[in-house]
């Protein structure tokens, strides 16, 4: 072998996003990108091992209940009890397994318990509304919480965000980190929402809405709801670097 | 696979205005890169993070990700033959306050890669309301010989290459400081990546 070859090292690049399937910096229904958008051009980077490793988290960043967000406190919460599962799979249709996924989200009356938090609709004292789980060999998780209400904010007159669970995904890669949002099936603000709207391609906004799961809810106790989550996957012929 | 899940990945969303009650709570947000133990120049990075009027944007979370002091990453995938400083994580999570800033304690990194060896940085993933996805910058130290030669810099135009650029602070000795603007003359670079 060459030997300034040799001391090179080999990266495993991961495939692009497709186009239209993410949303732009900057979509100006939703006011707050007008500021916060950047308008230079984005600098293309061939990927380097910045970009293809990442942090891996352990069990040690979970606790057992840590998925449960109605165990949390002494009573249960109010509003509709549900689960929340799916796997993540990277876009070669390969299970992820040990990523970790954050949740956070209103209360079922569309509160959320932070301090900036202006709508005038009661706390739940037995509802934190953020959990945390790492995802199976298979590349499985399971949440139990409630149902989000739906709540207004200061976007447009009368604006309403659709009922959504915030995720945060990390994967194997620094560059495969996904933050998004989750959505219920037929929700009639989805026509209305900036947010769900940036993303320019329909079928590409109908992969952020979880699908009912019949089969998968437990009778007598909770309804379930389906979202699995796709990350970038690697490319298949490793570079030099 | 399943039938119903195409394998496009999906859609990013907006980390919004609420994140604080999950990403950054006291036991979740990682002020300290690299942890107490770690070889290396102790450093203190002071970010500030200001829109398209440079006003503070004070509910961004930056997330950072970097190699120890021998540019060795924690991952499977970095094959380079170099020792792991034991202990190492090299992420950090955090989030702006009032003033758009936050303070990130780390330790300077060594060059990544063996055959033309990136300069010492950071890799930075900006998250706010507003921002529909991430948006991604390094850091680099001004004045690190290393830069002039640095694939990744070469590759933005000269006059926009020191917004990647930390600065010593004149003011306290050991803290750098770095501005994330993220709209106007002065815009930091971002990448696609």
């Amino acid at each position: 072998m060459d030997s300034e070859v040799s001391t090179r090292v080999s990266v495993k690049g991961y495939i692009r996003l497709p186009k239209g399937s993410q949303p732009p910096s900057l979509y100006e229904p939703y006011r707050a990108t007008i500021k916060r958008a950047p308008l230079k051009p984005l600098i293309i980077l061939p990927h380097t091992l910045s970009e293809i490793t990442g942090p891996i988290f352990g069990h040690e960043k979970v606790r057992e209940k840590d998925n449960d967000l109605t165990s949390q406190h002494a009573g249960e919460p109010i509003g509709e009890r549900i689960i929340v599962h799916g796997r993540v799979l990277d876009s070669n249709g390969r299970p992820i397994p040990n990523a970790l996924i954050e949740i956070w989200q209103a209360n079922s009356a569309g509160r959320y318990r932070h301090i900036k938090e202006q709508h005038p609709a009661p706390l739940d004292p037995n509802f934190s509304g953020a959990g945390r789980t790492l995802t199976d060999e298979r590349g499985a998780y399971r949440f139990i919480t409630i149902k989000p209400g739906s709540y207004p904010w200061l976007n447009h007159y009368n604006a309403w965000r659709p009922e959504h669970i915030h995720f945060s995904v990390f994967g194997m890669a620094f560059l495969t980190r996904l933050v998004t949002q989750m959505y219920f099936p037929g929700d009639p603000l989805f026509t209305y929402d900036p947010i769900f709207q940036s993303i320019p391609d329909e079928k590409a906004r109908q992969r952020l809405i979880s699908k009912f799961d019949l089969e998968n809810t437990q009778p007598d106790w909770a309804r379930a709801y389906k979202f699995d989550i796709v990350l970038r996957g690697p490319e298949a012929t490793p570079f030099e670097s | 696979m399943r039938a119903d899940t195409d394998l496009v990945p999906t859609p990013s969303q907006t980390v919004g205005p609420y994140f604080r009650i999950e990403l950054t709570t006291q036991e979740h947000c990682v002020k300290c890169v690299p942890g107490p133990q770690a070889k290396g120049e102790r450093m203190w990075i002071t970010f500030r993070v200001l829109d398209g009027n440079r006003a503070p944007v004070n509910d961004a979370m930056l997330e950072i990700w970097q190699a120890d002091a021998n540019g060795k990453y924690k991952h499977p995938d970095d094959l380079q033959p170099k020792q792991l400083d034991p202990g190492w994580i090299g992420f950090g999570r955090i989030a702006t306050g009032e003033d758009g800033s936050c303070v990130l304690e780390t330790i300077r990194p060594g060059p990544v890669g063996n055959g033309a060896p990136q300069a010492p940085h950071l890799t930075v993933a900006v998250f706010a309301r507003g921002l529909l996805k991430q948006l991604y910058t390094r850091v680099y130290f001004a004045g690190e010989a290393a830069n002039d030669k640095d694939p990744v810099l070469q590759l933005i135009p000269p006059e926009r290459r020191d917004t990647l650029l930390a600065r010593p602070d004149p003011a306290r000795p050991g803290y750098w400081l770095f501005d994330v603007i993220l709209q106007g003359d002065r815009e930091t670079v971002f990448f696609d990546v």
